[in-house]
């Protein structure tokens, strides 16, 4: 049970004078129940990968198995593959549309041909899980705040009970509290329902708090697929290609270029302390 | 009186029902009064929906006074002949670059401004590469906008901007969109019109680290501000941000949660450089008991 790319290649354009490269070659393996980070610049290829994996963008070469079945062989379904792979795209809450927050939730399950009942349970238990109670449903999702109605978006997709969910930079334009709210539950569903996650994310903080692995693209390639100590281990070489290593990250260093006998491989606040904490006490009991 | 000066200012937003008629208001802005003088570096922070947004649209009439007062370079918004005035000397970023740009050419997307302002040619293109060269995009004058990455993209809707002339820029949420370095580029491109053009900058953000080396920081909750001072003074208070939903830069965390494990370190710590400062002392004073004995 996994999601698997085998040598894909995308092209936007081809034949035309506006030919781009996209993905070059992309090999990858997303095992059931991970949670992945998905970083790189601007214009690196996260969007178009994601695309590729609930089918919204073929492959100009090369295969995509999901749970090891090829989803461009003739009799696969495309609707089927985007009913278990959710897609939460950028800014989802332009993409609200119904008269209220209950309507728009159920509009995802009703189009897999579900009956009344179990849309109306599955919208339900979707907005129970983003943190929105029933005083919400017969609101126009357009009088709500920027964080709550991004959560009817995330909602609407996990209505159709997804396998996996990719969401686009969640958490762009929401406020700290916002940003952690979210995050959160989507741990929490990561947690519960074992739903495998794929995060794209400009927020090196917020990749480092909640991912076990990331997946760092440049120009079209996958230029690192490790874990977030791995990965930030790298902050010179991310810094070249646009991005970097959580600001703990950079504060380690500095200090471990000072002489503290810290630890450099740290991506969040809580480890950062310790390490402070413990370089601190060594140097007392030496003086013992 | 300041480059921006705000007295009592109070924003009503309207509903209306199918029929247009008036249903009923929400407050987004509750009797806010401040000052800004001219070159400073001001950062405005709060949630969604605390009024942030509406209050930078006061600034250069998109919107306009339910009640009290606010005056751009000493001119009153609600005076309609002081309009044109008022939008040449307080200029808007906003957060999504490509609602920004219109030109095919990045330099014919800068002149776009000053043309409209009747400036001759010459002299458009005369601002056009100033501003061009004060946000470092000269290089591309001659590229097409939509091949740009978002912080070149955001570099470029600034220099429209610049081209023209205003005494004050006010930026809501420039970076949300960006990736680390675009960020990075377009907050140095803000600290550097400051500093050396000596343009005020209002920057409205929810990234933390952006705003340590602003002059003054405002925190707005429910349409006013329950919180302003220096940065240091604003992110001293750990606890308080949280509760307005807000948060404080990694270092300033990560220093406050040491204090609170014992550690000696003072409030508001702001750099990485503040806290190995602080760290060092600690260290030495360590070394040099050992050493004494």
């Amino acid at each position: 049970m996994a999601i698997r790319v085998e040598n894909v290649n995308y092209i936007y354009g081809e034949g035309t004078a506006y030919e781009i490269h996209a993905l070059k070659n992309i090999n990858l393996t997303i095992q059931d129940g991970e949670f992945i980070g998905l970083i790189g610049h601007t214009g690196s290829g996260k969007s178009t990968l994601t695309q590729h994996l609930n089918g919204l963008i073929r492959a100009s070469s090369g295969k995509i198995y999901y749970n090891d079945q090829n989803i461009y062989q003739e009799n696969f379904s495309m609707k089927e593959l985007r009913g278990k792979v959710g897609l939460v795209f950028q800014y989802p809450e332009h993409q609200l549309f119904e008269v209220d927050v209950f309507s728009d939730v159920c509009f995802g399950p009703k189009n897999l041909g579900l009956n009344t009942a179990e849309v109306e349970k599955r919208a339900r238990e979707a907005l129970k899980s983003v943190g929105l109670e029933e005083s919400f449903y017969k609101q126009s999702p357009f009088e709500l705040s920027g964080g709550q109605k991004r959560r009817v978006a995330i909602a609407g997709v996990l209505a159709m009970e997804p396998e996996v969910l990719i969401l686009d930079e969640p958490t762009a334009g929401l406020d700290p509290k916002g940003r952690d709210e979210i995050l959160d539950e989507i741990a929490r569903l990561h947690q519960e329902r074992h739903i495998t996650i794929i995060l794209v994310s400009h927020s090196m903080e917020d990749i480092a708090r909640y991912v076990g692995r990331i997946i760092v693209m440049n120009k079209g390639n996958v230029q690192w697929d490790d874990t977030p100590k791995e990965v930030f281990r790298n902050y010179r070489e991310l810094e070249k290609i646009g991005l970097a290593a959580p600001q703990v990250t950079y504060i380690m260093n500095e200090l471990k270029q000072n002489g503290f006998a810290v630890d450099t491989e740290i991506t969040t606040v809580e480890e950062a302390k310790d390490s402070i904490l413990r370089a601190l006490k060594d140097r007392e009991k030496k003086q013992v | 009186m300041g480059i921006i000066k705000i007295k009592q200012l109070v924003h009503d937003y309207l509903k209306h029902d199918e029929e247009g008629n008036i249903e009923g208001s929400s407050r987004a802005i509750n009797k806010v009064s401040l000052e800004v003088e001219k070159g400073q570096f001001i950062a405005i922070l709060g949630h969604n929906g605390s009024g942030k947004s509406t209050l930078a649209k006061h600034l250069n009439v998109i919107l306009m006074p339910t009640e009290g007062s606010v005056w751009v370079n000493g001119k009153d918004t609600s005076e309609e002949k002081n309009l044109w005035e008022i939008r040449q000397s307080a200029g808007m970023v906003f957060q999504n670059p490509d609602n920004q740009i219109i030109g095919t050419v990045v330099e014919e997307d800068v002149g776009f401004g000053p043309e409209n302002m009747g400036i001759p040619t010459e002299k458009i293109w005369q601002r056009v590469d100033k501003a061009l060269r004060s946000v470092n995009m000269i290089a591309y004058r001659h590229h097409s906008p939509n091949k740009l990455s978002g912080g070149q993209k955001q570099r470029v809707a600034i220099a429209g901007v610049v081209a023209m002339r205003p005494q004050c820029i006010i930026l809501d949420e420039p970076t949300a969109m960006l990736d680390p370095l675009g960020r990075k580029e377009v907050i140095e491109t803000v600290r550097e019109l400051n500093e050396k053009e000596n343009v005020t900058v209002i920057l409205i953000t929810h990234y933390m680290e952006e705003v340590i080396y602003s002059d003054r920081v405002f925190v707005m909750d429910k349409g006013e501000i329950v919180l302003q001072g220096s940065p240091k003074e604003v992110f001293s208070q750990v606890e308080r941000l949280k509760q307005y939903r807000l948060d404080v830069p990694q270092v300033t965390e990560l220093a406050y949660e040491l204090k609170k494990a014992g550690v000696e370190l003072s409030d508001g710590i702001l750099t990485t450089k503040e806290l190995l400062d602080e760290l060092k002392k600690q260290w030495m004073d360590r070394v040099k008991k050992e050493n004494s004995r």
